[in-house]
């Protein structure tokens, strides 16, 4: 097959799915019906931690319509093993297990199920199971618990711990003629994505399960029910063919599942368990972490000494993890650095993973310590990266595959118009306000990870391809779509992509910003296959055109093969099937990284973004005005839905700057602003204008040469805008949210 | 949330009666908020009586003045041409609040009766005398930046979260309601009560009384006015500080001039001391400081909410200077005027 004219592939294509969204045609996981389906609904504890004493549900049972109040004391029994409930991207530790005993782990832990035939008898009964508890004082506050914090004695897979210390950092910063030493922190971010968890589990009749689950990735669901409840793979169908936002809280299977699948088994009987808002405060988070960055360097800013620590809140029962302090090394040249990243238990839910998680922890910090060193020796903060710029992944000492950082500094810096940028604090102003212009990197891994798709071509000339992985608003059936029609020179319109199924081919939870190379590849590939069948056919075909030509000069285009130098050439896909006597032809493809190009190279996506604030001097009020992300990630399948990607994140790192925020009563160990009115994310009010750039970058780590979008657009963006802030000001605000408070104070 | 009968009360008589014969019946109207109060088992009414149907939702001319009926939506208060003409700020208040979908849904006399955004008092698992008397405050010594700096008790520190009351307040609107005694009117500074002993009761208006009307007095201040509210995000967030200002100019001296705070109290905040300070002097910063230090030098912070006096200060400052100036904030335009 030669490497044909790709009509889809880099060109801006609307999301194939958008029309069943906006018409309300797509289905969510809580959304699904069954005929007599039953309705759970999950009632919280009130303390943080303890047990519970006395749980009293004949109140609840007495109503009309209540079918089962489970609790501890009446659950169904399941697996007895932790490693039961270890779902795919599961840190080490315990798992939670919904009303597994008395003990409470955190506020707002799930202590009984009420399932009633509707949803609005299910709450009222809810309201009446009486509770009374041994209350122990909780703790959720990281800084009180640091002293009692400790490196992870078991690494969680896929998760780097930092590297070890190279030279001797507390020596070469103590000897430094420049030092920024400070800390930094942010508040604990929830996810909240729109749509709140919610599991719709179908009784089949014959103990055969159907699942409709809000995640990333039916597979992980599957293999948790297969884990918890001791079915078979071929007894539980999980799907998902939509999902409203995850940002990560949809990796892991969710308390909600287990309640519902327990109560369908218990019941059998179908069952759906949609959580509250208030609920969706109870699970998954972006941690509270410490942090310290240490920078020592000469008098033109070259770094001498680098240390990053970090020490991190988890629950009692897991050690969450995730890379916080290895992007100091990683976008830094330096001879004495010293990284660490330690844990400290909390009477929270586990941590997870959220939007880039760690990088946008550990880089808000590094980036904002950068703005500081090139205030406190004079340099431009493009010139001090610069002259600290990195060609090689120090932390394992491996090259960039590709590192086309520079080009985001230029390219940025050009379009924000960087060079009118007066670096005095409170330089700039505009009537009542200041204006600040701040800028920071941003980096973010680019990975791969095995997966399968499958594809099937039919005489008709319409093409299905899809596997198991989730489409989490991303875009992925329309690039996908686009690969698969480039692939055998269809039509976008004559390609269906099928995802979230665990029918279909498996392949991992959407995250990491891995689907586009993974699942990508691997359609790829399998159309590719359709494409080498196909082409056989046409090749034997009587008085073939394509007779003694080789499959490496045909094109695949407008529905037919040709020869590529010769398009006169050609035979069209359904006669090749016909004379091959199918009336279809199907494939299912595998694809992974390549190792032996693992091994020699680092594979990062880089940013960096510029933002402009400006703000009232007397108020204190910030405003956003501008903020321009230039983006290094390899070959863009579709920008469109790319910059939708960077916007995303962009929008999220304003919120994670400004705003967001779980306010603790750590008193009480309890989330007090536990809604959308009160936990604040971006409104449109708040979004001014966001311009995206994708620099040039070419990328051999796999066969397309992308490297994935999703969260790159977030990380640095926090540091971004509080270095505006301090340009603004004059005043540096080291913990997030940034709020009017911190601004006037 | 609880089971409750459900009536639609035909007339205002019906109405009254409906809520009067007992069954801890609430009116419902826009129910932005009541019904969240319910979902989270704060407000567990026993019967809702429907309102919706009653004839009074109409803005009407009344003496030279305004009576704007207590069904009126936020949303047909704040567009209607009158309104905007000559009570400006209190149609620039209105849309300073909630969102386009709320104010079509929320209507005057639910905003005025609207409960208090204080966390501790939605959230079941903590202590709240407003919710559960006696239970004592989870705020005092809490998560409590967005509580109270004014008038508050050792019982409660909760706002009162409207932004349409404090230009009410600002305008000196009365409230007129009806009840099983009869109609009366309330000057709106006494309808919101602060928490003193008994911070369950919001307001004076009795359990049995319905809001007829809010009244407007034929002032309206077209000419210096603006309400100037700092929060958390730029849209769809409840006032950390607002203030209403309205102005009468002769020249550059003071000839009449009123201001009230919101996000600082259990009621929209007034300080008559702080507004004679006014009377008279001239349109400067220097005038608008003196006031504004009146009026915060009675401020109790708590914990948190340290950052509101200061706020608190400077906003008046500006809102009295955009009034005196004839430069009103905008609503849509974020940047502070």
């Amino acid at each position: 097959m030669a490497s044909s004219p790709e009509p889809y592939f880099g060109t801006a294509r609307s999301r194939v799915d958008g029309p069943a969204k906006v018409t309300g045609q797509a289905k969510y996981a809580g959304e699904f019906e069954a005929r007599d389906l039953a309705h759970g609904y999950v009632v919280s504890s009130g303390i943080t931690r303890g047990k519970i004493a006395v749980i009293d549900t004949a109140e609840a049972e007495a109503v009309p319509g209540v079918i089962k109040v489970l609790t501890h004391e009446n659950r169904p029994r399941t697996a007895w093993l932790d490693y039961n409930y270890q779902d795919a991207v599961a840190p080490p530790g315990s798992p939670f297990r919904a009303l597994y005993d008395d003990k409470i782990h955190f506020s707002g832990q799930p202590v009984a199920l009420v399932v009633a035939e509707d949803f609005e008898t299910a709450r009222y009964a809810a309201s009446l199971v009486k509770l009374s508890y041994e209350a122990e004082e909780p703790e959720t506050d990281v800084a009180r618990k640091r002293d009692l914090s400790y490196t992870p004695p078991m690494k969680r897979a896929g998760i780097k711990p930092p590297p070890k210390p190279w030279g001797d950092a507390d020596a070469a910063f103590d000897g430094a003629p420049v030092k920024v030493q400070q800390e930094y922190r942010h508040a604990i971010e929830f996810h909240n994505p729109m749509e709140p968890h919610a599991s719709t589990v179908i009784w089949e009749g014959d103990g055969r399960l159907t699942v409709y689950d809000k995640i990333q990735g039916v597979s992980n669901s599957q293999g948790y029910l297969t884990g918890v409840f001791g079915l078979k793979k071929d007894e539980v169908r999980v799907l998902n063919p939509y999902l409203g936002g995850g940002f990560g809280s949809g990796l892991r299977p969710q308390y909600q599942l287990f309640l519902a699948v327990m109560a369908a088994r218990e019941l059998e009987r179908s069952v759906r368990v949609t959580l509250t808002r208030d609920q969706m405060f109870t699970f998954t988070h972006r941690p509270d972490v410490l942090q310290t960055v240490s920078l020592g360097a000469g008098p033109d800013g070259a770094l001498q000494a680098l240390r990053h620590d970090a020490v991190s809140g988890t629950s009692r029962y897991e050690d969450y993890q995730e890379v916080v302090v290895n992007w100091s090394a990683i976008l830094y040249r330096c001879e004495n650095v010293a990284l660490t990243y330690k844990l400290t238990h909390l009477d929270l839910p586990t941590p997870g993973d959220m939007r880039a998680p760690g990088a946008v922890t550990g880089v808000f910090a590094l980036e904002t310590a950068m703005d500081e060193l090139a205030y406190a020796t004079g340099q431009d903060p493009i010139a001090l990266r610069l002259k600290n710029y990195s060609e090689r992944d120090q932390t394992e000492d491996k090259p960039f595959g590709s590192k086309e950082l520079r080009a985001c500094f230029a390219e940025g810096a050009e379009r924000f118009g960087w060079s009118k940028r007066t670096p005095e604090p409170r330089s700039m102003r505009e009537g009542k306000e200041l204006v600040g212009w701040g800028m920071a990197t941003g980096v973010w891994e680019s990975l791969m990870q095995q997966s399968s798709a499958q594809a099937t071509l039919t005489a008709d000339g319409k093409l299905v391809v899809g596997n198991s992985t989730g489409d989490i608003g991303t875009g992925t059936y329309t690039i996908l779509t686009q690969i698969a029609a480039d692939a055998l020179g269809l039509r976008m319109e004559d390609v269906t992509t099928k995802l979230g199924d665990t029918a279909l081919a498996e392949a991992p939870v959407a995250g990491g910003s891995w689907t586009a190379a993974s699942s990508g590849t691997a359609v790829m590939k399998a159309c590719r296959t359709i494409a080498n069948q196909v082409f056989t056919m046409a090749r034997r075909m009587d008085h073939s055109p394509l007779a003694n030509v080789d499959f490496d000069r045909v094109v695949f285009r407008d529905g037919r093969i040709a020869v590529a130098d010769d398009p006169t050439r050609s035979v069209s896909l359904a006669e090749a099937m016909k004379a091959g006597g199918v009336d279809r032809v199907e494939a299912t493809e595998s694809a992974g990284p390549d190792s032996s190009h693992q091994k020699e190279f680092s594979a990062y996506t880089h940013s960096a973004i510029f933002a402009e604030v400006k703000i009232d001097e007397e108020l204190g009020q910030v405003r956003v005005t501008r903020v321009v992300s230039a983006i290094a990630a390899g070959k863009v399948i579709n920008p469109k839905t790319a910059r939708s990607q960077i916007l995303g994140g962009v929008v999220m790192g304003i919120g994670g700057a400004l705003e967001e925020e779980a306010m603790l009563d750590h008193r009480l160990g309890r989330v007090m602003n536990h809604n959308l009115g009160e936990y604040h994310v971006p409104v449109h009010a708040d979004i001014y204008d966001i311009d995206v750039i994708f620099v040039d970058e070419v990328d051999k780590a796999n066969p397309m040469g992308v490297k994935g979008l999703g969260e790159i657009g977030i990380v640095g963006t926090m540091a971004a805008v509080a270095n505006a802030v301090f340009h603004a000001t004059g005043k540096r605000i080291r913990e997030l949210p940034i709020t009017i408070d911190k601004i006037i104070g | 949330m609880n089971r409750f009968d459900y009536v639609r009360a035909g007339t205002v008589e019906e109405a009254v009666q409906a809520v009067a014969s007992g069954a801890n019946a609430r009116f419902i109207a826009g129910g932005t908020n009541l019904v969240d109060l319910m979902k989270y088992n704060v407000e567990r009414p026993g019967r809702l009586v429907d309102i919706t149907r009653l004839p009074l939702d109409r803005i009407e001319e009344r003496d030279g003045a305004l009576r704007i009926g207590a069904l009126a939506t936020n949303a047909a208060v704040a567009y209607d041409e009158r309104v905007k003409d000559r009570y400006p700020v209190l149609s620039s208040a209105i849309l300073a609040g909630a969102t386009g979908q709320l104010r079509n849904a929320a209507t005057t006399g639910g905003n005025l009766l609207q409960r208090t955004r204080c966390y501790y008092f939605y959230d079941e698992g903590t202590p709240c005398n407003k919710r559960l008397p006696g239970s004592g405050c989870g705020a005092i010594g809490g998560v409590n930046r967005i509580h109270a700096i004014f008038g508050t008790s050792d019982k409660c520190i909760a706002t009162h979260p409207s932004d349409m009351c404090v230009a009410l307040a600002a305008l000196e609107a009365t409230v007129r309601v009806t009840g099983p005694s009869g109609e009366r009117t309330i000057p709106l500074a006494e309808f919101h009560r602060l928490p003193g002993d008994e911070p369950e009761r919001d307001t004076t208006l009795s359990a049995d009384e319905i809001v007829l009307s809010v009244d407007l007095p034929a002032e309206g201040f077209a000419g210096h006015y603006t309400y100037l509210k700092l929060r958390d995000r730029l849209s769809y967030a409840f006032a950390l500080v607002s203030v209403a200002a309205v102005m009468e100019l002769d020249g550059q001296t003071i000839k009449a001039a009123r201001f009230a705070l919101g996000g600082v109290a259990h009621k929209p905040w007034r300080n008559p001391e702080a507004e004679g300070l006014l009377l008279g002097k001239p349109a400067t910063r220097e005038t608008f400081a003196a006031a504004a230090d009146r009026v915060v030098s009675e401020a109790t912070p708590h914990s948190e909410n340290g950052f509101k006096v200061e706020l608190a200060r400077r906003a008046i400052v500006r809102a009295l200077e955009q009034a005196a100036a004839g430069t009103p904030q905008s609503q849509t335009d974020k940047r502070i005027a």
